[in-house]
């Protein structure tokens, strides 16, 4: 969008003191509650690069760095006055920096001068320690400085030409992933061990180097290429493109075939975990993000899937069942499990179709949480032996070859088989007949009704869509973990995958499988841990972080669906399209404004 | 003539409030029937009440001699009645093409499995679906069609988002269309040309129209007959002429000291 | 939503038939559980009995046992009605479903097991200085929750007002999810006890002579209806108040009315929240231990107890407290062991929640209506 916004230049130190205040003391607020979440403490042991920075640093660094930037963004908007960028952005992100440091410089010296340890665990002498890097009391100064030295660079990103800006951007995030992911880097291609130490810390050398080929990277428009090519894909239309696409596809299959044999267990772990979560998703996908429906139970059909396998396969299931209840191979097991959920579904689905979509929520929260409590009773104790579950549930033969938990590779070969067929079936059905009348119940229910659309049919569909695809990923578990407990199915499990249907993008498809790989594959499901394990205690902060974060700036996701972007944004898109001369305002007749249009 | 639409001693009350009582009302075959009545005299609840959406608390509606009541919305449009809403109740981030196209679910019936095998039956239908889409679209003109299928519907003029409300009822291939304040919000040059093709709707499609309008104009040209409703009772029925003439009527118009147009 | 209630010649659909069934089912599992409930008071060994218990009698209940129970589903059902306060007001004005609601509760609880624990320190917490000290302990919670209130209204609910209606509702799962996280990071992972309570508390005491009942859940019960009687005064007699039912009516039409709908909106959590800090605070004294976790059960059956008693409708949600409470702690002795169900107090979460599917499926607005502004009731 092209403004014509008015530029005036304002002087360095001509700054809008409210805002600095405003963010400084954010920033300040947010520093202290890192320090006394325990992150600087409970991070300090993994060195990033080797000798000179560790994650715990980097948990105190990373804010002012934001901070200063955002201080020096302004919202453009057609006819607006705006500001010219100049020093006055570094000053700004200083200023902001800077407050920032001081409420850490403060934190310190009463961390040294009080006793408040009784009810905040992390005001210890060791977060002293962090803050002082190991010196006296007083060096806790220093952060004033270089907290203002990040907000700096932050606000200097603004005025920087824009390759620069990207290029240290480029450098910083290189830098720090490739020692963040250390194992798994080296777990994957093991040969690029030379660029860690014994320990899996970067070399300093190491890192100069990897600094130095982003930079290059964006300089020589390595960039510029990657978007072109991107654009190319998205410009072609017609044959041309379904080669492309089909030629994506191919190559994706490929990469993840090929994956699992080159790397170590950790990835193929991660990888089979990440299938996992990425089943649950697609299916809450077509719940939430294709029909609208919030279901926030949507654990009970995972834990329905999960017990049924291991009820029909495992020698151990409880001692109550009748004697002629079969004991299944994993694959008849699975027919069964899909039965089960879809009915299962059905059971749950009829009485709450027809509430507030609010209330909807609460309810299938509830009937999660009492599926959970039937499994764990002592009541159903003959049959799911309460909280000591199900064990010894065999692994999932299939002839030639083996599913089991110990050997990682073979579980994530069986979810591929089973994401990608929930992939083709999310995708099919989002533009059948039935995808359609979903869409149109997640816009505006009682008009699809009276379209002939039966609503109740057709969310009850969404859910028996659903239920049957989170039995696949419980089916998968049961064989894979090998026991089966209540704990495994708390509430949370749907949370954390609503987060991942959210932050993805809901209705998305490719966003789902983004959500995933990106969560699970960092963070780490409910109980899996993620690559970056040290971070297993402030994982769930942080997801609840992320859901509030992505509702209020992103609403529609990091990979969003077109429509759904539409639908959240609607506003700002008609003011968009508006300025694109795209809104059609009649034709050749003017458009009478109605007293309703909205 | 065949009764289409036979409604019989109709009432509704939402708390105390009588918005509809005793209504006795018919519609035949090939008819255009105009609606007309004061801000508030009930005239949208009873089009609620033919479609579903409202249950009437005592009196009948029978539909080719079937009764209508208690059956939810989307069987009664399964039956062969259709609606607009007067405040243009859209799909507004589904396309054009896709709005028109899901209201043709309750004449289709490919289900999960056709979509997810890709049959032949599967493909036939969706083209079909999508024939049909077109050819409703093509009766507003070029408006509605070409590179316009496939925006959404959120980024449509006014006028235009009314036009696709009649496509969209028109897709569900109905026998009976209701029509509520089709013109509303329209330029004179818009409402008669939209006037022209409310009697094309009955000469060239075959579907029998109820419309409820505020325009008089309208009203005039395309009506066979005209039922004028005030607190929720008949006070006139017949012939434009007569219900215009009619005292009560117009007292019903000019007794209200202020009265705002929709 | 299609309208809840069919004319007569509705045509029923498969699904209808099943929530039909359904209804029925659980009246009747309730209505014989009573049956075999009276049934074995009457007579333990009777055949019902022997057969549901596997040939053994069943275990009589006690007139006392009896009494205890309802005092304890009397005490704990004024909390969870405190707590839905705070979401039937919510509702009333905003239209969602505040999830973290919870958590303001949660936060009172350990506000008070901070303050508790620093003034047992100091001495204050025995004697002649108990009282004031607990007074100022709940006032020092109430403000606490009420400022953790109104900032998740700030910073989380204000720029979404307008939205979708479930998007404030998952930023709320959102918010409850990093509060009760941050307060595990902050104050750690552990159950936190509260000091002992003064001996007056713990013992029982005879009310009237028909019951005994430990002091401190006469205070629960007292210090609720306190709370309610003020709120009620708030909500039905001030100015504030006034305008808080002019805004859950209609916010467009309020602010033309001249009434501050930001600041009435504000007013809304702050007041919630103060009624959740009272019953995080009673809580503490009455379980001597809160989690980070606290909120979360009693959070959702809060919500319940709103939706039981009629969203919007303050009475009502009080009222749904106690019904909510009596019914989790009657029931799996009243109605599940009868039935012969093993462990039935395990099941107390079970039967509140399906406690709200049964309200929903048989009147959707609650036991004394619904009270809501014209654009929610869609
Ligand atoms: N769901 C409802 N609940 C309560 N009152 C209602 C409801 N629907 C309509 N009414 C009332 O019934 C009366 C008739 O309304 P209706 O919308 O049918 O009028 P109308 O003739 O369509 O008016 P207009 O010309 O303004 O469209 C009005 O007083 C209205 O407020
Ligand atoms: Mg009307």
């Amino acid at each position: 969008m092209t403004t014509t916004a008015e530029l005036v230049t304002k002087g360095a130190f001509d700054l809008d003191w409210r805002k600095v205040a405003r963010l400084g003391g954010l920033t300040a607020l947010g520093l202290v509650f890192i320090a006394l979440a325990g992150m600087p403490v409970g991070l300090d042991s993994r060195i990033l690069i080797e000798k000179y920075l560790s994650l715990g640093y980097v948990s105190l660094l990373w804010l002012s760095l934001i901070m200063g930037w955002l201080m020096g963004k302004e919202t453009l908007l057609e006819g607006m006055t705006a500001t010219r960028k100049s020093s006055r952005d570094a000053v700004g992100g200083a200023c902001v920096g800077a407050l920032g440091g001081l409420g850490l410089a403060i934190l310190g010296l009463l961390i040294n001068t009080f006793d408040l340890r009784d009810p905040l665990v992390n005001w210890s002498p060791q977060t002293l320690d962090i803050l002082t890097f190991g010196g006296g009391v007083g060096v806790v100064v220093v952060w004033i400085p270089i907290c203002a030295a990040l907000g700096a660079v932050g606000g200097a990103l603004h005025l920087a030409p824009p390759k620069v800006a990207k290029a240290t951007i480029a450098a910083i995030l290189t830098v720090l992933m490739t020692a963040i992911f250390a194992t798994f880097i080296v777990d994957v291609v093991s040969p690029l061990d030379f660029l860690y130490s014994k320990n899996r810390e970067l070399k300093l050398g190491w890192a100069l180097v990897l600094a130095a080929v982003a930079v290059g990277f964006v300089f020589s428009g390595g960039g510029q290429q990657l978007a072109r090519v991107k654009a190319d894909y998205h410009n072609t239309t017609g044959p041309a493109k379904t080669r492309q696409t089909a030629a994506l596809i191919v190559v994706s299959a490929a990469v993840l075939i090929i994956i699992p044999q080159v790397a170590g267990k950790i990835t193929q772990e991660l990888m089979a975990n990440i299938g996992i979560f990425l089943l649950l998703a697609l299916g809450l996908n077509i719940v939430v993000g294709m029909a609208g429906i919030l279901d926030l139970g949507y654990v009970a059909f995972f834990a329905v899937g999960g017990y049924t396998t291991a009820v029909l396969t495992s020698p151990n299931r409880g001692e109550d069942w009748p004697g002629w209840f079969p004991t299944l191979p994993w694959w008849g097991a699975l027919m069964v499990t899909v039965v089960v959920a879809s009915l299962v579904g059905l059971f749950i689905g009829a009485p709450v179709i027809r509430m507030r979509g609010d209330y909807l929520a609460i309810v299938t929260l509830g009937f999660g949480e009492i599926i959970r409590i039937l499994f764990l009773s002592d009541w159903l104790n003959g049959y799911f032996n309460g909280a000591q579950g199900i064990t010894n549930v065999p692994p999932a033969d299939f002839g030639v070859f083996e599913v089991k938990g110990t050997d990682p590779r073979s579980v994530f070969y069986l979810v591929l088989v089973f994401a990608a067929l929930s992939i083709y079936v999310s995708w099919r059905l989002e533009h059948s007949r039935l995808g359609r009348a979903w869409m149109a119940v997640r816009e505006d229910e009682s008009v699809a009704e009276a379209m002939g659309i039966n609503t109740v049919n057709v969310k009850l569909a969404a859910f028996v869509v659903g239920a049957i695809l989170a039995s696949f990923s419980g089916a998968i578990f049961a064989a894979k973990v090998g026991s089966i407990f209540p704990t495994s199915f708390l509430i949370l499990v749907s949370i954390i995958i609503l987060v991942i249907v959210i932050v993805g993008g809901m209705g998305s498809i490719l966003g789902v499988i983004a959500g995933s790989v990106v969560l699970v594959g960092i963070l780490g499901g409910p109980k899996q841990p993620g690559l970056l394990q040290e971070f297993s205690q402030y994982k769930l902060l942080i997801y609840g972080a992320l859901l509030v974060w992505m509702m209020l700036q992103r609403p529609e996701g990091l990979v969003p669906n077109v429509r759904r972007t539409r639908e959240l944004h609607q506003d700002e898109f008609l003011q968009d399209a508006w300025l694109k001369g795209q809104v059609d305002t009649g034709e050749e007749e003017p458009a009478v404004e109605g007293g309703e249009v909205r | 003539m065949n009764r289409l639409l036979d409604i019989q001693r109709l009432s509704v009350s939402f708390g105390g409030l009588h918005a509809l009582r005793d209504l006795n009302f018919h519609v035949d075959e090939g008819e255009i029937v105009g609606v007309i009545g004061p801000n508030g005299a009930g005239k949208t609840t009873f089009f609620n009440m033919i479609s579903g959406m409202v249950r009437p608390t005592a009196g009948e509606i029978l539909f080719e001699g079937e009764s209508l009541i208690g059956l939810d919305p989307n069987q009664v449009t399964q039956r062969g009645i259709a609606r607009t809403f007067q405040n243009v109740r859209l799909f507004a981030n589904m396309t054009i093409l896709e709005n028109v196209m899901v209201s043709q679910h309750c004449r289709t019936k490919q289900n999960a499995f056709g979509a997810l095998l890709n049959t032949k039956g599967f493909k036939e239908e969706e083209a079909e679906i999508r024939r049909n889409a077109e050819e409703v679209l093509g009766f507003f003109g070029t408006r509605l069609v070409g590179y316009r299928l496939e925006q959404p519907a959120s980024v449509l003029s006014y006028a235009n988002r009314r036009r696709l409300e009649i496509a969209r009822a028109m897709a569900t291939r109905p026998k009976l269309i209701l029509l509520d304040e089709p013109v509303a919000g329209m330029n004179p040059k818009e409402s008669a040309e939209l006037t022209g093709l409310i009697s094309k709707l009955r000469d060239d499609w075959g579907f029998t129209v109820v419309m409820i309008e505020h325009d008089m104009n309208v009203v005039r040209d395309v009506s066979d007959r005209v039922v004028c409703l005030d607190y929720g009772e008949t006070l006139a029925q017949g012939s434009f002429d007569e219900v215009s003439n009619n005292p009560a009527v117009i007292e019903a118009y000019l007794g209200r000291p202020l009265e705002k147009k929709a | 939503m299609t309208a809840a209630v069919r004319a007569k010649g509705a045509s029923r659909t498969k699904v209808d038939w099943f929530l039909l069934f359904m209804r029925v089912a659980l009246l009747s599992l309730i209505a014989i559980g009573l049956l075999a409930f009276f049934a074995q008071q009457l007579d333990p060994n009777n055949a019902f009995a022997r057969w549901r218990h596997g040939g053994d009698a069943a275990h009589t209940l006690t007139g006392d046992q009896y009494k205890g129970l309802v005092v304890t589903g009397l005490s704990q059902g004024a909390m969870y009605g405190l707590i839905a306060l705070g979401y039937s007001m919510v509702y009333g004005v905003l239209g969602f479903i505040n999830f973290a609601h919870g958590e303001v509760f949660m936060v009172g609880g350990f506000t008070g097991f901070i303050m508790a624990n620093k003034l047992d320190e100091a001495g204050y917490w025995e004697g002649g200085a108990f009282i004031p000290a607990v007074l100022f302990t709940i006032l020092v919670c109430t403000l606490v929750s009420m400022a953790t209130a109104v900032i998740m209204e700030r910073v989380a609910y204000r720029p979404l007002r307008g939205s979708p209606r479930l998007i404030p509702l998952i930023t709320s799962i959102g918010v409850s999810f990093f509060i009760q996280n941050a307060v595990i990071l902050l104050f750690g992972p552990g159950a936190k006890g509260y000091p002992s309570n003064p001996d007056w508390l713990q013992q029982k005491r005879s009310l009237l002579g028909l019951v005994e009942i430990e002091g401190i859940k006469i205070v629960v019960i007292v210090v609720a209806a306190l709370s309610m009687y003020a709120l009620w005064y708030f909500v039905e007699r001030t100015r504030t108040g006034k305008a808080m039912r002019a805004v859950s009516e209609d916010k467009e039409i309020a602010s033309l009315m001249g009434i501050n709908v930001n600041r009435t909106i504000v007013t809304t959590f702050a007041v919630g929240g103060a009624m959740a800090g009272i019953a995080g605070i009673l809580w503490g004294l009455l379980f001597r231990s809160v989690i980070a976790t606290t909120g979360f059960l009693p959070g959702i059956k809060a919500f319940t107890a709103a939706v039981v008693g009629g969203i919007g409708n303050l009475g009502g949600a009080m009222a749904g407290g106690v019904a909510l409470g009596g019914a989790e702690s009657l029931a799996p002795l009243m109605l599940l062991e009868p039935l012969g169900v093993e462990g039935a107090s395990q099941l107390r979460d079970a039967v509140a929640f399906t406690l709200l599917i049964l309200v929903l499926l048989i009147k959707p607005t609650g036991l004394f209506g619904e009270r809501l502004s014209s654009e929610d009731r869609a």
